[in-house]
């Protein structure tokens, strides 16, 4: 239902959307990393989509796949009442990616998590600090190495004490 | 008549006093808090054990209720509340996510309110019925009573004096000596 | 700063006198110099609505910028659930918005049945929509009881937490648990109804309007009320696009989105029930929305009731459902069936998939990863209250610190979902 989005964007989008299809209901497009804001800035502006609704900003963690880590946003349309899903592929040596805080202001702060739990950085991010976890937290605790059960207390009543 | 007999009951006295009129700084979380509501509410009433009113500043309040779970990022604010309270004081964990940590064990969770300060009675349950929050208040109150708070118990240190059990150092510090409490 | 504004028609020799200063036009330009003080509201507030932390940056009392911290308490939802099979991430979404956990559960439930493909039956639609509207019953129920508690009306809030009372002894009689109740399975629900379960909640939902009635009395056109409430803390439409606000924020600054109407799932489409849309957008819409929708979600309920056909509560698909236990007892295949399912998990396909319902607090949406095995490799929530908070931090700004905690409790941001 969301196939004229994807039209769309391979109409002008041509080298820059990598793999675009359709399952399950959603929609979705793998967009090059560098074009990450510029296909999102079209995507709000476009009159045939006005995704003008940011609704998730997250990250898979590909534990063993090249790139490692999939920047995965979904938007939506409020007058066309259509969604879709778009990746981008950020590396393990290399995780940044363009911040859309400028294309919608409330990326801020899943933009802020994304960075929390998984480590890949935004460029361009007005503030990008942890928001789930404490400052004093060393690693990224989503990604697929970090142990569940890895506490890193603040304070405890008897120090000798581990857990 | 001795005077022991005197301060006895005048102990007794005082204790009968603390028990129905406990001051309780619940210090909210998460869906505990729902029950929590729904035990100072009209149906189960916690207003009859003179606990009603939330007192919501630490130095008013000798009942700290621990309610819901607790992160690693929210240890240091627990504590300082627990040690801004007057003696003597009680702590109640409420909810299996205060007492033991649940079943979040995982990387943020702190594995029950007792790694940062000393708990007297701990509430079972996720949530717990507001009938065990009050059979728990009842406990408390027995021990209240008995004048067996964990403030209220203390060892005799080399120096002579009383010093309260519930003593802290963070994590790294280093003292001359570090046996013993 | 008092505002000594004398008429016009003292001669400028009075004012000067009365103002006791050297120009009285001073009076209006008057900049000394200062700086902004910040202010802790801690992660323990009075306001008894999770745990936040909002530094203030205050001049007096206006509030000049402010930032929310959030993670007080992260319980790291999509962690556990890469090491839980599908059925045992149920009791932690349950844990999410915990003032209405049927939303959640019947929303994970229906983001797993999309990846694999199956449909529960009807009655069991029927089930979860009756269920889920009683959550979000319950739900408003305690945002709005907590929030006029907050503004010193208590009243209120002990009507609100008794109709709340009733409803979750029904849901105890249904399901075991008063407020964590874990009722919904991949493929349907967990038991049928109990016995009279419809009368009483006919009964309960008729003396409920009776109390709706009553905190109305009290609170609508109250002048304390109204005045602390009415014109703080607007948001336009075009904010809640920006930062994906949805649900009745989104709804009372007029954005008319409704997951239940716009992309109907489960029976909805068959129900007929208004949406209620806000003009203003401030913190008075938001109680007014909330409100009505307690009404609708009544309306909803009853017409469920009327119309809901018997059959299998749960899907009659050997992959997801448990076999009976008397076939578990005496068959050796129902046995190793049975062992399979709770101890690999289901097996789902592998694929992604996002699904979304209306949650108590706006678009309640499951992103879900799975690798073929019975565990998810990621299983991702959406959650409503985080982008509704994130819009504080450009809400509060301009307001008194007084007016901080009628917004705050508006917004009805639930920790648990929050944070995760």
């Amino acid at each position: 239902m969301a196939q004229v989005v994807l039209d769309r964007l391979k109409e002008h989008f041509a080298t820059e959307i990598l793999e675009t299809g359709s399952a399950l209901g959603n929609e979705w497009a793998r967009v090059r990393r560098d074009a990450w804001r510029a296909v999102c800035e079209f995507l709000r502006d476009d009159p045939v989509t006005q995704m003008n609704m940011f609704i998730d900003l997250t990250v898979v963690d590909r534990f063993g796949r090249e790139p490692r880590f999939d920047v995965v946003l979904h938007l939506y349309s409020t007058d066309k009442k259509h969604r879709i899903r778009l990746y981008g592929g950020v590396a393990e040596e290399d995780p940044t990616i363009e911040t859309l805080v400028s294309v919608w202001v409330g990326a801020n702060w899943f933009e802020r998590e994304a960075f929390d739990l998984y480590g890949v950085r935004f460029k361009g991010h007005p503030d990008l600090r942890r928001i789930l976890m404490y400052p004093e937290f060393v690693g990224h605790p989503l990604r697929k190495d970090y142990p569940k059960e890895k506490r890193q207390p603040l304070v405890r009543r008897d120090p000798g004490r581990v857990d | 008549m001795g005077f022991d007999a005197i301060t006895g009951k005048l102990a007794d006295a005082v204790n009968w006093a603390r028990k129905w009129s406990l001051f309780q700084y619940p210090f909210v979380t998460a869906c505990c808090g729902m029950e929590f509501m729904a035990t100072a509410a009209s149906k189960y009433d916690i207003a009859r054990f003179g606990a009603e009113f939330p007192r919501f500043s630490p130095r008013q309040a000798d009942l700290l209720i621990i309610v819901g779970t607790i992160t690693e990022r929210q240890g240091p604010a627990l504590r300082r509340i627990y040690d801004q309270m007057c003696e003597p004081k009680w702590v109640i964990a409420f909810g299996v996510c205060a007492s033991t940590g649940g079943f979040y064990q995982n990387y943020s969770t702190m594995p029950g309110a007792d790694q940062i300060v000393p708990v007297d009675v701990y509430i079972p349950g996720c949530p717990p019925r507001p009938e065990q929050v009050l059979d728990a208040l009842m406990m408390l109150q027995d021990r209240i009573q008995r004048g067996e708070g964990h403030s209220q118990i203390t060892i005799k240190a080399e120096k002579g004096y009383d010093v309260p059990i519930a003593a802290i150092r963070p994590i790294g510090h280093k003292t001359e000596k570090s046996e013993g409490k | 700063m008092a505002d000594h504004k004398l008429p016009a028609t003292t001669s400028p020799a009075t004012r000067r006198v009365v103002l006791g200063m050297r120009e009285a036009s001073d009076l209006d330009e008057l900049e000394l110099p200062s700086e902004t003080m910040p202010l802790n509201m801690g992660p323990s507030h009075p306001a008894m609505h999770g745990t936040v932390r909002m530094v203030l940056e205050v001049e007096g009392e206006k509030i000049s910028s402010a930032d929310i911290q959030i993670g007080y308490l992260h319980r790291c939802f999509e962690k556990e659930s890469e090491y839980a099979t599908y059925t045992q991430i149920f009791p932690y979404t349950d844990r999410l918005n915990y003032v209405s956990p049927m939303l959640n559960n019947v929303g994970y439930a229906m983001a797993v049945e999309k990846l694999l493909g199956i449909e529960c039956p009807e009655r069991a639609q029927f089930i979860r929509v009756i269920i889920g509207e009683i959550s979000r019953i319950t739900d408003h129920l305690t945002c709005l009881g907590a929030g006029a508690m907050e503004l010193g009306a208590f009243t209120p809030f002990l009507y609100n937490i008794k109709f709340r009372e009733w409803l979750w002894e029904l849901l105890e009689e249904l399901s075991g648990a008063r407020l964590t109740h874990s009722y919904c399975r991949i493929g349907g629900v967990v038991a049928d109804l109990p016995e009279g379960f419809g009368e009483k909640l006919r009964a309960v939902i008729a003396k409920g309007r009776e109390v709706l009635v009553d905190v109305d009395k009290l609170l609508t056109r109250n002048r304390i009320f109204r005045d602390r409430m009415d014109g703080i803390g607007i948001i336009t439409k075009e904010d809640c696009c920006a930062y994906g606000v949805t649900g009745p924020m989104a709804r009372s600054a007029g954005l008319a989105y409704d997951v239940r109407k716009d992309h109907p799932y489960l029976v909805y489409d068959r129900f007929d029930f208004d949406v209620p849309i806000g003009s203003v957008g401030d913190n008075f819409d938001r109680f007014a929305v909330r409100v009505e929708e307690m009404y609708q979600s009544m309306r909803i309920i009853e017409q469920a009731l009327d119309r809901i056909p018997a059959g299998p509560v749960m899907v009659n698909d050997p992959r997801v459902t448990l076999p009976p236990k008397s076939e578990t007892y005496n068959s050796i295949e129902a046995m190793i069936a049975h062992f399979k399912l709770i101890m690999d998990g289901i097996r789902v396909p592998p694929g992604e998939v996002y699904s979304f319902t209306e949650g108590g607090n706006g678009e309640l949406g499951f992103y879900i990863v799975s690798d073929g095995t019975g565990r998810p490799w990621k299983c991702r929530v959406r959650p409503p209250s985080f982008a509704n908070t994130a819009i504080l931090s450009k809400v509060l700004p301009g307001l008194f610190i007084a007016d901080v905690v009628p917004t705050f409790g508006m917004v009805n941001m639930i920790g648990g979902e929050c944070d995760r």
